[in-house]
């Protein structure tokens, strides 16, 4: 019984590892960029939430912020991953992790190395009980918005024509192109969808977890490990890992606490030992 | 005129008197320029924000010094640097040492690290102050004879806290429930707790050890309610205290949540409404004294905020080192030492004057049990602690809180 309560702890953590990873997930299988910068948009989604609840209060504050983030992720593909789509991804890869370390500096710059609090609604606050499981009433809420983000995702990548291009993209760019269609204004849209997800991961975890410079660089570990045993290309394999991560987090903790961190890592090692591209990844020929 | 005549040695040889001559003032200059002091805290990680208040803290008293003529007539420099990890914090400590020229060693919140620094102090036999990483190790079986701790270790926080918890009928009978930081700190301090909870009839019915990168808590606090502790009792440290703080209040854990260990930036990171429970702190920016506000008022001025318990601590470090130079008129480590070991007494910003222990180098000083203020009590948004009566009692020995010398284990091996 207790043993289940973890795992639906876990499933509502899962949550939150999700929003930040699907970004990243699909910048990396449309793009081919490993986007270390990631985690930046995270913490940038926390601080501008954070200062916009002093001025606009907690709720607008929650969906203005990703907004915000979103267009610093205009120019971001616009200037900067536009350049790296076909480069060689270890060009990428540095130019992304320089910029996360820049991010983190200027967070410290603008707001101070201390870390800022942020309170939410009384109303938010307190436990839930279902039968004998408790839930935390907010973390309930941040459930459903991931819910719905998550459909709101799932329809634009599979029900539209806008989605139709961005498979076909993932899989044979060669042969969009070929067909006359351009994939860059469809890049610059993934793009801004990811760094919003992850700049509302950030603004709805303010409120319960600490606001400092670090925090994207904390994150990003966790949301790659996540990326790499879900897999490319695939939305669900994605789901499936961030799940998985949190359920798993949550049984070790309850039996061997101190190998709570180490779990997560543990679990990709079997993932990756078992099945080279991820739970549910597909064999994409540009990356082969 | 090519040749060397005689007379032509003669000027080049006068002139090379001459600068000799004005040059040598200038040599003596530079040796006498400035006093350089080694500087070690972590500025990135878990204990970042608390190092980023420490380094605010000594640079204001360096200036201060400075601006009033410095030590032995020579201006002080701090050169100051992010400590890492215990690995690197030992290689830039032997560094500074060995290519900066640092006549001694200075620093450090992280107990794992200022362990390594402690090593290398003993090595170079160089003096070290080890100013703000509490585990009771550091001073206890770890000693040694070049490092002097000016922070309160593990079990005067836990005694200061205990003690009011004792007061308030919140320790006989009662289980606990601790959440223990996994590093050296942590292991630390949940061995003193263990021994109070012992030596005062409380009971620990679990203890849970957390990683100090984890910043979701939620397993640990279905845990927590799964084995209805009356008491939740915390021995983190850094961010993670933070984390817990507004975790366990989104959660609304209904048991009493107390801790052992807390800096103050931790607590504002939490914000109003979050923290409850009694804390322990060494010092605290709305203690009521004279010598306490001026220095608060200065560092508002310099910072546009409040000081944290570590930009005082290194404040007044600084400052007691400034005064032992002065008094012994050098910077020579045995030098130092004998005057720290000769008990020598020192104005920290407190009623009661602070003075080292000669057995095992810790400063022995007043610490404070706080509580939280009720909501719309506090002046702004880094008044919502309300700072307890100084402990031990004005009518204590302020040694009363530590170990004694036969509890401690520490020996000094030259």
């Amino acid at each position: 019984m207790f043993l289940l309560e973890q795992v639906v702890n876990g499933l509502v953590l899962g949550g939150y590892y999700l929003l930040i990873a699907l970004g990243l997930s699909l910048i990396f299988s449309v793009g081919g960029v490993v986007n270390l910068a990631h985690g930046a948009f995270y913490a940038f989604g926390a601080y501008v939430a954070v200062e916009l609840t002093n001025h606009l209060g907690f709720g607008p504050a929650i969906v203005a912020s990703p907004i915000a983030v979103g267009m610093l992720g205009i120019l971001f593909e616009r200037f900067i991953l536009r350049r790296f789509y076909t480069a060689d991804p270890i060009l990428s890869l540095l130019v992304t992790f320089g910029l996360a370390l820049m991010a983190e500096q200027l967070l410290r710059i603008i707001w101070g190395a201390a870390p800022l609090s942020q309170t939410m609604p009384q109303s938010l606050k307190g436990a839930v009980f279902v039968g004998d499981f408790l839930f935390s009433r907010y973390r309930l809420m941040l459930l459903a918005v991931v819910a719905s983000v998550l459909l709101g995702i799932w329809l634009l990548l599979h029900k539209t024509s806008f989605g139709r291009v961005v498979r076909a993209g993932i899989q044979r760019p060669d042969m969009v192109a070929a067909l006359g269609i351009k994939l860059q204004p469809y890049m610059t849209v993934i793009v801004v969808l990811g760094v919003a997800m992850a700049a509302m991961a950030g603004a709805l975890f303010a409120p319960i977890t600490i606001v400092h410079p670090a925090m994207g660089a904390e994150i990003i570990t966790v949301a790659f490990v996540v990326v790499v045993i879900g897999g490319l290309g695939s939305f669900w394999g994605v789901v499936l890992a961030a799940l998985l991560v949190g359920v798993v987090r949550g049984i070790t903790i309850h039996f061997a606490p101190a190998a709570g961190e180490a779990s997560i890592y543990v679990l990709m090692f079997l993932v990756l030992l078992f099945r080279p591209r991820g739970l549910l990844g597909e064999r994409i020929e540009k990356f082969e | 005129m090519t040749t060397n005549t005689r007379r032509n040695v003669l000027k080049g040889g006068a002139a090379l008197t001459g600068t000799l001559a004005l040059g040598f003032p200038a040599i003596v200059h530079a040796q006498t320029e400035k006093i350089k002091i080694g500087h070690l805290t972590p500025l990135t990680g878990f204990l970042g924000a608390l190092g980023t208040y420490a380094q605010l803290g000594i640079r204001m008293a360096e200036d201060e010094i400075n601006k009033a003529g410095g030590v032995m007539g020579r201006q002080i420099e701090i050169i100051s640097e992010d400590s890492v990890n215990p690995a690197t914090g030992a290689t830039k400590a032997q560094r500074m040492l060995d290519q900066d020229g640092v006549a001694f060693l200075m620093g450090e919140i992280n107990s794992a690290v200022a362990l390594t620094i402690m090593q290398v102090a003993e090595r170079n036999k160089r003096f070290f102050m080890q100013i703000g990483a509490r585990s009771d190790a550091l001073r206890g079986k770890n000693c040694n004879r070049y490092t002097f701790h000016v922070d309160i270790p593990s079990t005067v926080m836990v005694n200061a806290v205990g003690l009011a918890l004792v007061r308030d009928n919140m320790m006989k009978g009662k289980k606990f429930y601790t959440l223990t930081a996994d590093y050296l700190f942590g292991h630390d301090l949940a061995g003193a707790a263990r021994n109070f909870f012992k030596g005062n009839g409380g009971e620990l019915i679990g203890d849970e050890l957390v990683a100090t990168d984890v910043t979701d808590f939620s397993p640990y606090l279905l845990k927590i309610r799964q084995a209805k502790p009356d008491i939740v009792c915390s021995n983190l440290a850094g961010n993670q205290v933070t984390n817990l703080i507004k975790q366990y209040a989104e959660f609304g854990l209904p048991y009493p949540i107390v801790g052992f260990n807390l800096n103050t930036a931790d607590a504002w990171a939490a914000g109003e409404g979050n923290l409850s429970g009694t804390w322990p702190t060494v010092w605290y920016h709305t203690l009521d004294l004279p010598a306490s506000k001026t220095f608060v008022d200065g560092f508002i001025k310099r910072n546009g905020k409040p000081p944290e318990n570590h930009a005082w601590i290194e404040y007044i470090s600084l400052k007691m080192v400034a005064q032992a130079i002065n008094e012994t008129k050098s910077t020579d480590t045995d030098k130092l030492i004998a005057y720290f070991e000769s008990g020598a007494q020192f104005d920290i910003l407190k009623a009661r004057k602070a003075y080292f222990r000669k057995f095992d180098h810790q400063l022995i000083q007043e610490a404070y049990p706080f509580t939280v203020r009720k909501k719309g009590e506090a002046k702004d948004k880094w008044d919502f602690l309300a700072l307890g009566a100084a402990v031990p009692n004005a009518d204590q020995p302020l040694e009363v809180l530590n170990p004694t010398e036969q509890q401690n284990p520490c020996t000094f091996k030259s």
